[in-house]
Protein backbone atom coordinates (compact mmCIF):
# COMPACT_ATOMS: atom_id res chain seq x y z
CA UNK A 1 0.00 0.00 0.00
CA UNK A 2 1.17 3.28 -0.08
CA UNK A 3 0.16 7.04 0.00
CA UNK A 4 -0.32 9.74 -2.66
CA UNK A 5 0.69 13.33 -1.49
CA UNK A 6 -0.17 15.53 -4.09
CA UNK A 7 0.64 19.55 -2.86
CA UNK A 8 -1.46 21.37 -5.87
CA UNK A 9 -2.72 25.14 -6.89
CA UNK A 10 -5.45 25.67 -5.65
CA UNK A 11 -7.37 26.33 -8.79
CA UNK A 12 -6.71 22.97 -9.82
CA UNK A 13 -8.20 21.16 -7.12
CA UNK A 14 -11.52 20.75 -9.33
CA UNK A 15 -9.53 19.17 -12.48
CA UNK A 16 -7.52 17.09 -10.68
CA UNK A 17 -10.80 15.53 -9.39
CA UNK A 18 -12.86 15.37 -12.40
CA UNK A 19 -9.96 13.49 -13.65
CA UNK A 20 -9.30 10.79 -11.05
CA UNK A 21 -13.10 9.86 -10.55
CA UNK A 22 -12.46 8.96 -14.97
CA UNK A 23 -9.65 7.01 -13.64
CA UNK A 24 -10.94 5.62 -10.34
CA UNK A 25 -9.37 6.05 -6.98
CA UNK A 26 -10.63 4.46 -3.18
CA UNK A 27 -10.84 7.64 -1.65
CA UNK A 28 -9.42 11.02 -0.55
CA UNK A 29 -8.39 13.94 1.72
CA UNK A 30 -8.49 17.49 1.13
CA UNK A 31 -6.21 19.93 3.18
CA UNK A 32 -5.64 23.48 3.24
CA UNK A 33 -2.22 24.63 3.19
CA UNK A 34 0.46 27.32 2.92
CA UNK A 35 3.91 27.13 2.24
CA UNK A 36 6.72 27.85 -0.79
CA UNK A 37 9.36 25.99 -2.56
CA UNK A 38 12.28 27.32 -4.17
CA UNK A 39 10.43 30.23 -5.74
CA UNK A 40 9.80 32.43 -2.57
CA UNK A 41 6.42 33.65 -2.90
CA UNK A 42 4.59 36.10 -4.61
CA UNK A 43 4.65 40.01 -4.78
CA UNK A 44 1.39 41.89 -4.13
CA UNK A 45 0.25 45.46 -3.35
CA UNK A 46 -1.81 47.54 -0.69
CA UNK A 47 -2.34 51.26 -0.78
CA UNK A 48 0.25 51.85 -3.55
CA UNK A 49 3.05 49.97 -1.22
CA UNK A 50 4.61 46.41 -2.99
CA UNK A 51 4.90 43.49 -0.12
CA UNK A 52 6.06 40.22 -1.02
CA UNK A 53 3.75 36.78 0.10
CA UNK A 54 6.22 33.95 0.86
CA UNK A 55 4.14 31.58 2.15
CA UNK A 56 1.37 30.70 -0.82
CA UNK A 57 -2.31 29.07 -0.24
CA UNK A 58 -2.12 25.35 -2.00
CA UNK A 59 -3.96 22.14 -1.82
CA UNK A 60 -2.76 18.88 -0.65
CA UNK A 61 -4.53 15.75 -1.59
CA UNK A 62 -3.16 12.63 0.07
CA UNK A 63 -4.72 9.37 -1.49
CA UNK A 64 -3.87 5.79 0.00
CA UNK A 65 -4.49 3.16 -2.55
CA UNK A 66 -3.08 -0.20 -3.66
CA UNK A 67 0.69 -0.56 -5.18
CA UNK A 68 -0.51 -1.55 -8.57
CA UNK A 69 -2.82 1.56 -8.69
CA UNK A 70 -0.44 4.04 -7.41
CA UNK A 71 1.27 4.94 -11.61
CA UNK A 72 -2.15 5.55 -12.87
CA UNK A 73 -3.09 8.04 -9.88
CA UNK A 74 0.26 9.79 -9.90
CA UNK A 75 0.19 9.77 -13.77
CA UNK A 76 -3.59 11.49 -13.67
CA UNK A 77 -2.66 14.14 -11.12
CA UNK A 78 0.28 15.36 -12.94
CA UNK A 79 -1.47 15.26 -16.40
CA UNK A 80 -4.43 17.53 -14.57
CA UNK A 81 -2.08 19.31 -11.63
CA UNK A 82 -0.17 20.93 -14.46
CA UNK A 83 0.36 24.36 -15.87
CA UNK A 84 3.85 24.46 -17.07
CA UNK A 85 4.60 27.54 -14.97
CA UNK A 86 6.19 27.93 -11.90
CA UNK A 87 4.86 26.74 -8.60
CA UNK A 88 2.41 23.75 -9.92
CA UNK A 89 3.58 21.70 -7.03
CA UNK A 90 4.99 18.20 -6.29
CA UNK A 91 3.70 15.10 -5.86
CA UNK A 92 5.43 12.67 -2.85
CA UNK A 93 4.79 8.68 -2.39
CA UNK A 94 5.30 6.81 0.84
CA UNK A 95 4.68 3.20 2.01
CA UNK A 96 1.91 2.17 4.64
CA UNK A 97 2.10 0.10 7.11
CA UNK A 98 -1.10 -0.98 7.72
CA UNK A 99 -4.93 0.71 7.49
CA UNK A 100 -7.74 -0.40 9.95
CA UNK A 101 -11.28 0.53 8.73
CA UNK A 102 -12.89 2.07 12.05
CA UNK A 103 -16.46 0.59 11.09
CA UNK A 104 -15.44 -3.10 10.87
CA UNK A 105 -12.19 -3.62 12.42
CA UNK A 106 -10.94 -4.89 8.91
CA UNK A 107 -7.08 -4.61 8.41
CA UNK A 108 -4.73 -4.00 5.26
CA UNK A 109 -5.42 -3.75 1.47
CA UNK A 110 -9.48 -4.97 2.05
CA UNK A 111 -9.82 -2.14 4.59
CA UNK A 112 -8.78 0.45 1.47
CA UNK B 1 -25.44 89.22 13.48
CA UNK B 2 -22.54 86.75 13.90
CA UNK B 3 -22.62 83.68 11.11
CA UNK B 4 -23.24 81.09 14.24
CA UNK B 5 -26.03 83.17 15.37
CA UNK B 6 -27.46 83.51 11.65
CA UNK B 7 -27.15 79.81 11.48
CA UNK B 8 -28.70 79.01 14.67
CA UNK B 9 -31.76 81.60 13.73
CA UNK B 10 -31.94 79.43 10.39
CA UNK B 11 -32.68 76.27 12.10
CA UNK B 12 -34.31 77.85 14.99
CA UNK B 13 -36.97 80.40 13.48
CA UNK B 14 -35.92 80.59 10.09
CA UNK B 15 -38.96 82.71 7.79
CA UNK B 16 -37.73 83.19 4.02
CA UNK B 17 -35.20 85.93 4.09
CA UNK B 18 -33.87 85.59 7.26
CA UNK B 19 -35.99 85.14 10.67
CA UNK B 20 -36.40 87.15 13.59
CA UNK B 21 -33.95 86.10 16.19
CA UNK B 22 -35.73 84.74 19.42
CA UNK B 23 -33.93 82.73 22.04
CA UNK B 24 -37.47 82.16 23.99
CA UNK B 25 -37.43 78.90 25.65
CA UNK B 26 -39.67 76.42 23.54
CA UNK B 27 -39.20 72.91 24.75
CA UNK B 28 -42.50 72.46 22.81
CA UNK B 29 -42.21 74.05 19.91
CA UNK B 30 -45.66 75.48 19.28
CA UNK B 31 -43.98 78.85 19.44
CA UNK B 32 -41.31 77.72 17.17
CA UNK B 33 -44.18 76.42 14.46
CA UNK B 34 -46.75 79.66 15.32
CA UNK B 35 -43.65 82.26 14.05
CA UNK B 36 -42.52 80.31 11.41
CA UNK B 37 -44.97 77.73 9.55
CA UNK B 38 -42.59 76.98 7.15
CA UNK B 39 -40.34 75.62 10.05
CA UNK B 40 -41.21 71.80 9.76
CA UNK B 41 -39.42 71.40 6.29
CA UNK B 42 -36.42 72.60 7.88
CA UNK B 43 -36.40 70.85 10.50
CA UNK B 44 -37.40 67.51 8.66
CA UNK B 45 -34.10 68.12 6.50
CA UNK B 46 -31.75 68.70 9.13
CA UNK B 47 -32.74 66.25 11.02
CA UNK B 48 -32.52 63.54 7.95
CA UNK B 49 -29.31 64.53 6.92
CA UNK B 50 -28.06 64.44 10.85
CA UNK B 51 -29.23 60.86 10.78
CA UNK B 52 -27.12 60.31 7.14
CA UNK B 53 -24.19 62.04 9.13
CA UNK B 54 -24.81 59.61 12.12
CA UNK B 55 -24.54 56.78 9.43
CA UNK B 56 -20.62 57.85 8.72
CA UNK B 57 -20.30 56.44 11.73
CA UNK B 58 -20.21 52.40 10.44
CA UNK B 59 -18.60 54.18 7.57
CA UNK B 60 -15.59 55.16 9.57
CA UNK B 61 -15.58 51.47 11.50
CA UNK B 62 -15.58 49.46 8.42
CA UNK B 63 -13.17 51.52 6.40
CA UNK B 64 -10.81 51.05 9.40
CA UNK B 65 -11.38 47.73 9.95
CA UNK B 66 -10.61 46.80 6.28
CA UNK B 67 -7.68 48.85 6.28
CA UNK B 68 -6.18 47.30 9.45
CA UNK B 69 -5.52 43.55 10.63
CA UNK B 70 -8.01 40.95 11.36
CA UNK B 71 -6.54 40.76 14.91
CA UNK B 72 -7.42 44.30 15.38
CA UNK B 73 -10.91 44.71 14.32
CA UNK B 74 -12.71 44.28 17.52
CA UNK B 75 -10.59 47.00 19.33
CA UNK B 76 -11.63 49.57 15.99
CA UNK B 77 -15.18 48.73 16.46
CA UNK B 78 -15.29 49.62 19.83
CA UNK B 79 -13.22 52.55 19.49
CA UNK B 80 -15.46 53.88 16.95
CA UNK B 81 -18.63 53.02 19.35
CA UNK B 82 -17.28 54.67 21.94
CA UNK B 83 -16.33 57.56 20.55
CA UNK B 84 -19.79 58.02 18.90
CA UNK B 85 -21.37 57.08 22.80
CA UNK B 86 -19.10 59.05 25.10
CA UNK B 87 -18.92 62.20 22.36
CA UNK B 88 -22.82 62.41 22.43
CA UNK B 89 -23.08 62.63 26.44
CA UNK B 90 -19.77 64.94 26.46
CA UNK B 91 -20.95 66.86 23.56
CA UNK B 92 -24.29 67.90 25.14
CA UNK B 93 -23.17 68.37 28.69
CA UNK B 94 -20.45 70.64 27.37
CA UNK B 95 -19.30 70.70 23.98
CA UNK B 96 -22.57 72.73 22.63
CA UNK B 97 -22.38 75.39 25.49
CA UNK B 98 -18.90 75.57 24.50
CA UNK B 99 -19.48 75.88 20.69
CA UNK B 100 -22.70 77.64 20.12
CA UNK B 101 -23.38 79.14 23.59
CA UNK B 102 -22.76 82.80 22.94
CA UNK B 103 -19.70 84.18 22.85
CA UNK B 104 -16.98 85.24 25.15
CA UNK B 105 -14.37 87.75 23.19
CA UNK B 106 -14.42 85.38 20.36
CA UNK B 107 -12.82 82.26 21.80
CA UNK B 108 -15.90 80.78 23.05
CA UNK B 109 -19.20 80.35 24.50
CA UNK B 110 -20.84 80.29 28.21
CA UNK B 111 -24.22 79.33 27.85
CA UNK B 112 -26.45 76.39 27.77
CA UNK B 113 -24.15 73.64 29.47
CA UNK B 114 -26.46 70.48 29.84
CA UNK B 115 -28.46 72.30 27.47
CA UNK B 116 -30.59 73.75 30.15
CA UNK B 117 -32.38 76.70 31.02
CA UNK B 118 -32.79 79.07 27.86
CA UNK B 119 -31.48 75.69 25.54
CA UNK B 120 -34.36 73.51 26.33
CA UNK B 121 -35.60 74.76 23.05
CA UNK B 122 -36.50 72.71 20.04
CA UNK B 123 -34.15 74.74 18.04
CA UNK B 124 -31.51 74.36 20.01
CA UNK B 125 -31.83 71.20 20.29
CA UNK B 126 -31.91 70.94 16.32
CA UNK B 127 -29.11 72.75 16.53
CA UNK B 128 -26.96 70.61 19.18
CA UNK B 129 -27.90 67.45 17.25
CA UNK B 130 -26.45 68.66 13.82
CA UNK B 131 -23.78 70.30 15.42
CA UNK B 132 -23.21 66.77 17.60
CA UNK B 133 -23.04 64.02 14.57
CA UNK B 134 -20.00 66.56 13.08
CA UNK B 135 -18.58 66.22 16.67
CA UNK B 136 -18.24 62.51 16.49
CA UNK B 137 -17.40 62.64 12.87
CA UNK B 138 -13.69 64.24 13.85
CA UNK B 139 -13.57 62.25 16.72
CA UNK B 140 -13.61 59.34 15.18
CA UNK B 141 -11.11 60.18 12.38
CA UNK B 142 -8.21 59.94 14.83
CA UNK B 143 -9.14 56.07 15.29
CA UNK B 144 -7.66 55.31 12.16
CA UNK B 145 -4.34 57.50 12.60
CA UNK B 146 -3.88 56.18 15.74
CA UNK B 147 -4.67 51.94 14.99
CA UNK B 148 -3.00 48.53 15.65
CA UNK B 149 -1.02 50.19 19.22
CA UNK B 150 -3.44 52.88 20.98
CA UNK B 151 -4.56 51.82 24.67
CA UNK B 152 -8.43 51.54 24.37
CA UNK B 153 -8.04 53.75 28.07
CA UNK B 154 -6.07 56.48 26.01
CA UNK B 155 -8.66 56.57 23.35
CA UNK B 156 -11.52 56.92 25.69
CA UNK B 157 -9.78 59.60 27.63
CA UNK B 158 -9.20 61.23 23.84
CA UNK B 159 -12.41 61.28 23.04
CA UNK B 160 -13.56 63.11 25.97
CA UNK B 161 -10.91 66.16 25.09
CA UNK B 162 -11.50 66.54 21.21
CA UNK B 163 -15.69 66.50 22.72
CA UNK B 164 -15.43 68.76 25.02
CA UNK B 165 -12.70 71.42 24.13
CA UNK B 166 -10.80 70.67 20.85
CA UNK B 167 -13.35 70.71 18.35
CA UNK B 168 -15.95 73.18 19.85
CA UNK B 169 -13.74 75.77 20.01
CA UNK B 170 -12.29 75.55 17.32
CA UNK B 171 -15.50 75.62 15.76
CA UNK B 172 -16.72 78.12 17.65
CA UNK B 173 -14.54 80.30 15.92
CA UNK B 174 -15.85 79.64 12.54
CA UNK B 175 -19.41 78.36 13.27
CA UNK B 176 -20.01 79.90 17.04
CA UNK B 177 -19.45 83.38 16.17
CA UNK B 178 -15.90 83.46 17.35
CA UNK B 179 -12.45 85.44 16.03
CA UNK B 180 -11.96 83.52 12.82
CA UNK B 181 -15.56 84.55 11.45
CA UNK B 182 -14.60 87.88 11.56
CA UNK B 183 -11.07 88.54 10.22
CA UNK B 184 -11.73 91.51 8.31
CA UNK B 185 -10.60 90.02 5.02
CA UNK B 186 -13.42 88.81 2.74
CA UNK B 187 -16.16 87.38 5.01
CA UNK B 188 -14.41 86.03 7.55
CA UNK B 189 -12.73 82.78 7.37
CA UNK B 190 -15.45 80.48 5.99
CA UNK B 191 -16.10 76.39 6.06
CA UNK B 192 -19.90 75.27 4.98
CA UNK B 193 -19.35 71.73 6.56
CA UNK B 194 -16.54 71.18 7.80
CA UNK B 195 -13.25 70.51 5.79
CA UNK B 196 -11.27 72.53 8.50
CA UNK B 197 -13.74 72.34 11.40
CA UNK B 198 -13.83 68.48 11.20
CA UNK B 199 -11.78 66.83 9.05
CA UNK B 200 -8.34 68.90 9.12
CA UNK B 201 -9.37 68.82 13.04
CA UNK B 202 -9.58 65.12 13.31
CA UNK B 203 -6.76 64.41 10.76
CA UNK B 204 -4.15 66.54 12.71
CA UNK B 205 -5.16 65.95 16.01
CA UNK B 206 -4.76 62.29 15.00
CA UNK B 207 -1.43 63.48 12.95
CA UNK B 208 -0.06 64.11 16.87
CA UNK B 209 -1.79 60.72 18.20
CA UNK B 210 0.58 58.60 15.51
CA UNK B 211 3.87 60.40 15.70
CA UNK B 212 3.62 60.29 19.94
CA UNK B 213 2.90 56.48 19.70
CA UNK B 214 5.61 55.94 16.91
CA UNK B 215 5.16 53.35 13.98
CA UNK B 216 3.61 50.17 14.80
CA UNK B 217 6.10 46.74 15.02
CA UNK B 218 7.01 45.73 11.48
CA UNK B 219 6.05 48.89 9.53
CA UNK B 220 10.10 50.12 9.11
CA UNK B 221 12.73 47.19 8.76
CA UNK B 222 16.17 47.84 8.56
CA UNK B 223 14.75 51.89 7.86
CA UNK B 224 12.63 50.41 4.96
CA UNK B 225 8.85 51.37 4.33
CA UNK B 226 6.82 48.08 4.37
CA UNK B 227 3.21 47.63 3.42
CA UNK B 228 1.19 46.36 6.15
CA UNK B 229 -1.74 44.93 4.30
CA UNK B 230 -5.34 45.31 6.01
CA UNK B 231 -7.71 42.18 5.99
CA UNK B 232 -10.42 43.11 4.00
CA UNK B 233 -10.75 45.46 0.74
CA UNK B 234 -14.65 44.35 0.75
CA UNK B 235 -15.10 45.94 4.18
CA UNK B 236 -13.34 48.87 2.89
CA UNK B 237 -14.82 49.61 0.12
CA UNK B 238 -18.05 49.15 2.10
CA UNK B 239 -17.10 51.62 4.58
CA UNK B 240 -15.80 54.05 1.81
CA UNK B 241 -19.40 53.50 -0.25
CA UNK B 242 -21.60 54.53 3.20
CA UNK B 243 -18.85 57.45 3.56
CA UNK B 244 -20.02 58.69 0.43
CA UNK B 245 -23.54 58.41 1.18
CA UNK B 246 -23.45 59.51 4.33
CA UNK B 247 -22.08 62.74 2.70
CA UNK B 248 -24.95 63.36 1.23
CA UNK B 249 -26.16 64.45 4.58
CA UNK B 250 -22.81 66.55 5.98
CA UNK B 251 -22.99 68.90 3.19
CA UNK B 252 -26.27 69.56 1.94
CA UNK B 253 -27.89 69.39 5.23
CA UNK B 254 -25.32 71.85 6.13
CA UNK B 255 -27.88 74.75 4.77
CA UNK B 256 -29.70 73.96 7.88
CA UNK B 257 -32.62 75.42 5.57
CA UNK B 258 -34.63 73.46 3.26
CA UNK B 259 -35.84 76.65 1.76
CA UNK B 260 -32.29 77.04 0.18
CA UNK B 261 -32.80 75.33 -3.18
CA UNK B 262 -29.04 75.81 -3.45
CA UNK B 263 -28.95 71.72 -1.81
CA UNK B 264 -29.12 70.38 -5.26
CA UNK B 265 -25.86 72.52 -6.33
CA UNK B 266 -24.36 71.40 -3.39
CA UNK B 267 -25.73 67.26 -3.71
CA UNK B 268 -24.22 67.44 -6.99
CA UNK B 269 -20.53 69.18 -6.40
CA UNK B 270 -20.28 66.60 -3.38
CA UNK B 271 -20.82 63.59 -5.81
CA UNK B 272 -18.24 65.47 -8.52
CA UNK B 273 -15.68 66.31 -6.03
CA UNK B 274 -15.76 62.33 -5.27
CA UNK B 275 -15.54 60.74 -7.90
CA UNK B 276 -12.80 62.99 -9.67
CA UNK B 277 -10.68 61.97 -6.61
CA UNK B 278 -11.20 58.25 -6.88
CA UNK B 279 -10.30 58.64 -10.18
CA UNK B 280 -7.23 60.75 -10.02
CA UNK B 281 -5.90 58.76 -6.75
CA UNK B 282 -6.58 55.71 -8.79
CA UNK B 283 -4.54 57.26 -11.92
CA UNK B 284 -1.88 58.93 -9.99
CA UNK B 285 -1.37 55.08 -8.18
CA UNK B 286 -1.10 53.62 -11.31
CA UNK B 287 0.97 55.90 -12.63
CA UNK B 288 3.80 55.33 -10.07
CA UNK B 289 3.42 51.76 -8.85
CA UNK B 290 1.82 50.28 -12.67
CA UNK B 291 -1.32 48.58 -10.60
CA UNK B 292 -4.54 49.97 -10.60
CA UNK B 293 -4.43 50.06 -7.01
CA UNK B 294 -8.31 50.21 -5.34
CA UNK B 295 -6.61 51.31 -1.61
CA UNK B 296 -6.11 54.58 -2.49
CA UNK B 297 -8.92 54.72 -5.21
CA UNK B 298 -10.93 54.22 -2.04
CA UNK B 299 -8.58 56.70 0.09
CA UNK B 300 -9.12 58.95 -2.89
CA UNK B 301 -13.02 58.90 -3.17
CA UNK B 302 -12.97 60.02 0.70
CA UNK B 303 -10.11 62.77 0.21
CA UNK B 304 -12.60 64.40 -2.87
CA UNK B 305 -15.41 64.71 0.11
CA UNK B 306 -13.13 66.04 2.22
CA UNK B 307 -11.92 68.68 -0.04
CA UNK B 308 -15.42 69.98 -1.26
CA UNK B 309 -16.95 69.71 2.39
CA UNK B 310 -15.51 73.35 2.43
CA UNK B 311 -16.56 74.87 -0.72
CA UNK B 312 -19.64 72.83 -1.55
CA UNK B 313 -21.99 75.80 -1.59
CA UNK B 314 -19.96 78.45 -3.33
CA UNK B 315 -18.36 76.73 -6.67
CA UNK B 316 -19.76 75.63 -9.20
CA UNK B 317 -19.62 72.04 -10.75
CA UNK B 318 -16.25 72.20 -12.56
CA UNK B 319 -14.50 73.63 -10.09
CA UNK B 320 -15.80 70.64 -7.84
CA UNK B 321 -14.37 68.33 -10.46
CA UNK B 322 -10.85 70.65 -10.57
CA UNK B 323 -10.98 70.36 -6.65
CA UNK B 324 -11.82 66.50 -6.54
CA UNK B 325 -8.96 65.99 -9.18
CA UNK B 326 -6.10 68.08 -6.78
CA UNK B 327 -7.38 66.55 -3.42
CA UNK B 328 -6.79 62.99 -5.31
CA UNK B 329 -3.46 63.50 -6.00
CA UNK B 330 -2.60 65.21 -2.90
CA UNK B 331 -3.45 62.69 -1.09
CA UNK B 332 -1.71 60.13 -2.49
CA UNK B 333 1.82 62.35 -2.56
CA UNK B 334 0.68 63.26 1.49
CA UNK B 335 0.62 59.28 1.85
CA UNK B 336 4.00 59.00 0.30
CA UNK B 337 4.92 61.82 2.74
CA UNK B 338 3.97 60.67 5.94
CA UNK B 339 5.92 57.21 5.53
CA UNK B 340 8.86 58.80 4.42
CA UNK B 341 9.02 61.07 7.23
CA UNK B 342 8.62 57.34 9.70
CA UNK B 343 4.74 58.41 10.89
CA UNK B 344 2.73 55.54 10.84
CA UNK B 345 -0.78 56.57 9.44
CA UNK B 346 -2.50 52.90 8.90
CA UNK B 347 -5.67 54.02 7.10
CA UNK B 348 -4.68 57.21 5.41
CA UNK B 349 -6.50 59.66 7.73
CA UNK B 350 -3.98 62.34 8.24
CA UNK B 351 -3.58 62.35 4.46
CA UNK B 352 -7.56 61.79 3.54
CA UNK B 353 -8.70 64.26 6.18
CA UNK B 354 -5.78 66.57 7.26
CA UNK B 355 -3.92 67.45 4.05
CA UNK B 356 -7.21 67.74 1.94
CA UNK B 357 -9.19 69.29 4.90
CA UNK B 358 -6.82 72.16 4.20
CA UNK B 359 -6.96 72.05 0.58
CA UNK B 360 -10.47 72.38 1.18
CA UNK B 361 -10.42 75.44 2.92
CA UNK B 362 -7.59 76.81 0.51
CA UNK B 363 -10.06 75.84 -2.62
CA UNK B 364 -13.22 78.12 -1.26
CA UNK B 365 -10.28 80.97 -0.88
CA UNK B 366 -10.16 80.15 -4.56
CA UNK B 367 -12.78 78.57 -6.48
CA UNK B 368 -16.20 80.93 -4.83
CA UNK B 369 -18.20 81.89 -7.65
CA UNK B 370 -20.46 84.97 -5.83
CA UNK B 371 -23.56 82.79 -5.98
CA UNK B 372 -24.18 81.97 -2.92
CA UNK B 373 -24.51 83.75 0.64
CA UNK B 374 -23.16 83.66 4.02
CA UNK B 375 -25.57 80.45 4.77
CA UNK B 376 -27.93 82.92 2.93
CA UNK B 377 -29.94 83.70 -0.45
CA UNK B 378 -28.54 87.31 0.44
CA UNK B 379 -25.75 89.14 -0.43
CA UNK B 380 -23.23 89.36 0.24
CA UNK B 381 -22.30 86.68 -1.93
CA UNK B 382 -18.94 85.08 -1.17
CA UNK B 383 -16.10 85.17 -4.11
CA UNK B 384 -12.77 83.44 -4.62
CA UNK B 385 -9.47 84.74 -5.78
CA UNK B 386 -10.58 83.77 -9.01
CA UNK B 387 -13.69 85.99 -9.67
CA UNK B 388 -12.13 88.90 -7.64
CA UNK B 389 -12.07 88.11 -4.13
CA UNK B 390 -8.40 88.11 -2.96
CA UNK B 391 -9.96 88.96 1.05
CA UNK B 392 -11.73 85.77 1.29
CA UNK B 393 -8.20 83.78 0.69
CA UNK B 394 -6.36 85.72 2.93
CA UNK B 395 -9.39 84.85 5.60
CA UNK B 396 -9.26 80.89 4.52
CA UNK B 397 -5.23 81.05 4.76
CA UNK B 398 -5.45 82.53 7.96
CA UNK B 399 -7.79 79.51 9.08
CA UNK B 400 -5.73 77.03 7.64
CA UNK B 401 -2.67 77.89 9.65
CA UNK B 402 -5.01 77.98 12.92
CA UNK B 403 -6.31 74.72 12.22
CA UNK B 404 -3.67 72.84 11.70
CA UNK B 405 -1.43 74.70 15.26
CA UNK B 406 -4.91 74.28 17.06
CA UNK B 407 -5.50 70.78 15.96
CA UNK B 408 -2.08 69.35 16.10
CA UNK B 409 -0.59 71.57 19.23
CA UNK B 410 -3.69 70.01 21.85
CA UNK B 411 -3.54 66.89 19.77
CA UNK B 412 -0.32 66.52 20.81
CA UNK B 413 -0.52 67.75 24.45
CA UNK B 414 -3.49 65.52 24.88
CA UNK B 415 -1.29 62.31 23.59
CA UNK B 416 1.78 63.41 25.29
CA UNK B 417 0.66 64.15 28.50
CA UNK B 418 -1.79 60.75 28.95
CA UNK B 419 2.05 59.33 27.49
CA UNK B 420 3.76 60.47 30.48
CA UNK B 421 0.88 59.61 33.03
CA UNK B 422 0.10 56.25 32.09
CA UNK B 423 1.68 55.05 28.73
CA UNK B 424 -0.53 55.01 25.56
CA UNK B 425 0.88 52.57 23.37
CA UNK B 426 0.02 48.56 24.50
CA UNK B 427 3.19 46.45 25.16
CA UNK B 428 4.79 44.83 22.34
CA UNK B 429 3.79 41.51 23.44
CA UNK B 430 0.39 42.75 23.34
CA UNK B 431 0.80 44.85 20.14
CA UNK B 432 1.65 41.13 18.11
CA UNK B 433 -1.12 39.55 19.91
CA UNK B 434 -3.41 42.01 18.58
CA UNK B 435 -5.63 44.40 20.30
CA UNK B 436 -8.76 42.22 20.17
CA UNK B 437 -7.01 39.71 22.73
CA UNK B 438 -4.90 41.97 24.39
CA UNK B 439 -7.38 44.32 24.87
CA UNK B 440 -11.36 43.04 24.78
CA UNK B 441 -10.69 39.34 25.04
CA UNK B 442 -12.62 38.72 21.92
CA UNK B 443 -11.11 37.86 18.65
CA UNK B 444 -13.38 39.49 16.07
CA UNK B 445 -13.36 36.08 13.59
CA UNK B 446 -12.95 33.27 16.43
CA UNK B 447 -13.57 30.85 13.76
CA UNK B 448 -10.96 32.25 11.62
CA UNK B 449 -6.61 31.86 12.01
CA UNK B 450 -5.61 35.01 11.84
CA UNK B 451 -2.30 36.80 11.28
Amino acid sequence: MKKIEAVIRVEKLEEVRESLKKVGYPGMSITRIEGHGRQKGLVEQFRGREFKVELLPKIKIEIICKDEDVNEIVECIQRSAKTGEIGDGKIFISEIIDVIRIRTGERGGTAI
Amino acid sequence: MSRGLKLLSLTALMALGGGRIVFAQDPTGVQTLKENPQAPIDYVWVLVCAFLVMFMQPGFAMLEAGFCRAKNATNLMAKNLMDFALGSLIFFLFGYAIMMGGDWYGLWGTKGWLMGGDYYDVGRYLNMFWMLVFCATAATIVSGAVAERLKFKAYLIYTVVVSAIIYPIYGHWVWGGGWLSKLPFGMGALDFAGSGVVHAIGGFVGLAGAMVLGPRYGKYKNGRIQAVPGHSMTLAALGVFILWFGWFGFNPGSTCNAHHLRISVIAVNTNLAAAAAALSALLVAHWKTKRWDVGMGLNGAVAGLVAITAPCAWVEGWAAIVIGLVAGALMFASVRFLDAMGIDDPVGAVSVHGTCGLWGLLSLGLFADGTYGNYSLEPPYVTGLFYGGYGQLIAQLISMVVVFAWAFGTGYLTFKLMDKAFGIRVSPEEELKGLDVSEHGTPAYPDFYTR
